[in-house]
């Protein structure tokens, strides 16, 4: 647990802050830096602990894809509700997905009208609901980057391994790297740097990234979930501006190698395969964005082994998720923010998730300005 | 925030936000989902339109722990009912059993009553081992008897396999609440403290973990506790004291929010000063979840005049239940029905109601 502390110090926090100041000093060209964490992970701290007020003006945080939740586009969850309401079925998921919204209803809504829906903690926890229920058909919902991924990937061995035949896997696993490059390629792109995800950069390391400064020309470094990891990263990133360097860098070097974890990727390999192409929310199709499980575990594919209804559901055409996944608008910019659109009655995926960029704005952001002012008050 | 944008524009919709949100939330499901017992905006929305709307009256509408009650006699009384519904129904520190005395006796003293008496209501799985139904109720006698409270009336109920998971307890309590004695949130005033009586979160993430839901193994015992003690030394200590309550479910982030609402003032609270466990902290670090919004079960949060809160704190401190008590905040004129954490790193952020069940993230 020291650990943890050694990165929440307020002190060091301050010698950050005051580093980020003076590098920053008039932004870029009188315009505010702009970086895009792109972990759903590090918004959470951000807000969490208050860093964007920490920040000065010239530094702006853009909140990215990375929040697995909430990329999963409608039709995809009106598919796990379909499934979850087949009869015999006992439906898992992680507890964030439950509320997700689908066209007509969310998981946590089925469970009300009786599907049998559990919460678990991994995908493990699935496994063992299916052997403990040899009589009932198990589906996991898998969802998650590179880092959950894994998890799925050794349940599924595990599950052929011990020979359970009622246990089936809904596949919804996305990949960083192709998201990032659509972002990226967008025509109304404004950023000027990345804090990369640290996470799943144990699992695929760094390299993956080089393309970011090499065809982009824009920095990239790998950030830890600490607050201060958030602070250094920005330092690091306004620092190759200031040494007129653009490459990718690695922050979090405590846990994450250039290489990643190669065990981790050799799992993955053997249970998944790349889909073609995949909907993300907000974001539109995505070509290899997504992983399926590959032919040698199709006895595993709830997707072979239900027929679902697969229907594509376009985004509500208020939403502006995809907007705001790609730091072309703030949350409050969404003309249904805050109004038609709460936490409470989320119209997009970006309000459901508490790391979503709108509802961490709707519920930490709000009303920074008196919060800072406050807090300068009583230091 | 933005240079490149008109700041006028995200005033404004900050400014429409902040009235939704003091609007009291609004039910608009159609089927009661977990969340309406989750204690946060879906509950006061279901209470509001289903509840509140059918049995209005003045003592209703206080909506505190329990209702105070005036005998022609002039003496006051307090009067509260609770369910308890726990899974798993044993845990470490307690048991349904605990719980279900406890968690009465404490609405009481929260309202500045010592319980007297109690009645306890039982539904019942068919096929409920005896065994374990006679263990419970030797955990209620042993918390009735060390609360000083009797149990006088009670039912049972016996319903059909699967209409019930195991076995449901609803006790209710009455209790005397002494001359002069008065609480509530119209006393708080800015510059008053908020003092919490120990460690945060223990309740909830010990019954968590006795789920088993979870390959996590950490030493986290439940706080389950009746705490008519504490009251009264709080009280001799801090006869000013303004605002009383017991963080139970939805923590004390909900509380603090329930009482800046009411109150109309701004709840301040201080990261470095909460009292949190190590693995308590540890197990929400991983969970994701948020140990302020965690359940307590034996832990009272006041309000007191800043003049008093050394008195307060000192008294607390040498009670067995009172051991971790700590000064955790203050009350601020502004920004009015927002509660604020200082966070321990130097930056300040909002600590809202919750939605629903605090749900776990999964990265
Ligand atoms: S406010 Fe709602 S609809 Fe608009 S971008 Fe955010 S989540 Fe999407």
């Amino acid at each position: 647990m020291k650990y943890v502390d050694e990165y929440r110090d307020p002190a060091a926090a301050r010698l950050a802050v005051r580093r980020i100041t003076e590098l920053a000093e008039g932004g870029r060209n009188g315009v505010p830096y702009a970086f895009m964490e792109v972990c759903g992970g590090h918004t959470h701290t951000i807000y969490r602990h208050g860093i964007e007020q920490l920040l000065p003006e010239t530094v702006e945080l853009v909140h990215g894809p990375g929040c697995p939740v909430c990329v999963i586009p409608m039709g995809r969850v009106d598919d796990a509700i379909s499934l979850a309401e087949q009869p015999g079925v006992i439906f898992t998921s992680f507890g964030d997905m439950m509320r997700v919204p689908g066209s007509t209803s969310s998981l946590l809504e089925a469970k009300a009208r009786g599907a049998d829906v559990r919460m678990v903690y991994s995908p493990l926890d699935a496994l063992k609901i299916a052997m403990a229920n040899p009589d009932r058909r198990v589906v996991f919902f898998a969802v998650g980057f590179e880092t959950t991924a894994p998890s799925t990937a050794v349940t599924l061995l595990r599950a052929r391994e011990a020979g359970v035949t009622n246990f089936s896997v809904f596949s919804n696993h996305v990949t960083i790297v192709p998201p990032l490059k659509a972002i990226l390629d967008s025509p109304d792109l404004r950023l000027d740097g990345f804090l990369g995800p640290g996470h799943v950069s144990t699992v695929i390391g760094n390299r993956p990234y080089d393309f970011v400064p090499q065809r982009y020309g824009l920095p990239l470094v790998t950030a830890g979930f600490e607050p201060l990891d958030i602070l250094q990263s920005v330092v690091m990133l306004l620092q190759q501006y200031a040494d007129g360097r653009c490459e990718v860098e690695n922050q979090y070097s405590r846990i994450v190698t250039d290489e990643g974890n190669p065990i981790a990727m050799r799992i993955l390999q053997q249970v998944f395969t790349l889909r073609p192409h995949f909907e993300w929310r907000g974001l539109g199709f995505i070509a290899q964005s997504a992983l399926a499980l590959n032919e040698d575990f199709a006895a595993y594919d709830a997707e072979r082994l239900f027929a679902l209804p697969g229907v594509r559901v376009a985004d509500p055409k208020s939403c502006q998720c995809g907007e705001v996944l790609k730091g072309v608008i703030k949350p409050w910019e969404c003309k249904v923010f805050g109004t038609a659109c709460t936490p409470e009655t989320p119209i997009g995926t970006c309000m459901v998730s508490s790391e979503g960029a709108c509802a961490a704005y709707y519920t930490f952001g709000r009303l920074h300005k008196t919060a800072a002012g406050l807090a300068a008050a009583s230091a | 925030m933005t240079a490149v944008q008109p700041e006028g524009r995200q005033e404004l919709v900050l400014e429409r936000v902040e009235t939704f949100r003091r609007r009291r939330p609004r039910l608009t499901d159609k089927v009661v989902t977990l969340a309406h017992g989750a204690g946060g905006k879906s509950s006061a929305a279901l209470i509001d339109k289903v509840f509140l709307e059918a049995f209005r009256n003045d003592a209703l509408e206080q909506l505190g722990d329990g209702a105070l009650l005036e005998l022609p006699s002039g003496e006051r009384l307090a009067f509260a009912t609770d369910s308890y519904v726990v899974r798993p129904r044993r845990f470490p520190g307690g048991s349904i059993g605990h719980l279900a005395v406890h968690g009465t006796v404490n609405d009481l003293a929260m309202c500045g009553a010592q319980a007297t008496w109690l009645s306890a209501a039982f539904v019942i799985e068919e096929g409920f081992p005896i065994d374990e139904l006679t263990a419970i109720v030797a955990d209620m006698a042993e918390a009735a008897a060390t609360a000083g409270v009797q149990i006088v009336t009670g039912d049972t109920k016996v319903v059909d396999t699967g209409a019930a998971d195991g076995c449901y307890i609803t006790t209710a309590g009455i209790g005397i609440v002494p001359e002069g004695r008065r609480f509530g949130a119209d006393l708080v005033q800015p510059g008053d403290v908020v003092l919490v009586s120990g460690t945060l979160g223990d309740h909830g993430v010990a019954v968590l973990l006795a789920r088993g839901d979870l390959d996590l193994e950490a030493d986290v015992q439940s706080d389950t506790a009746p705490l008519h003690e504490l009251m009264e030394v709080l009280l001799a200590a801090a006869p000013g004291t303004r605002w009383l309550r017991d963080p139970t479910r939805g923590g004390v982030g909900t509380v603090c929010n329930e009482l800046a609402a009411d109150a109309e003032v701004a709840v301040v609270l201080q990261e470095s000063a909460l009292p949190i466990r190590r693995p308590v902290l540890g197990a929400c670090d991983l969970l994701g979840i948020d140990p302020l919004y965690v359940a307590n079960e034996g832990k009272l949060l006041a309000v007191v005049p800043a003049e008093q809160a050394e008195a307060a704190l000192k008294a607390m401190v040498v009670h067995p239940l009172g051991t971790d008590s700590a000064i955790i905040g203050r009350i601020a004129a502004e920004p009015e029905r927002i509660v604020l954490l200082e966070t321990s790193f130097g930056g300040t952020r909002i600590v809202d109601m919750l939605v629903g069940d605090p749900l776990p993230r999964i990265c």
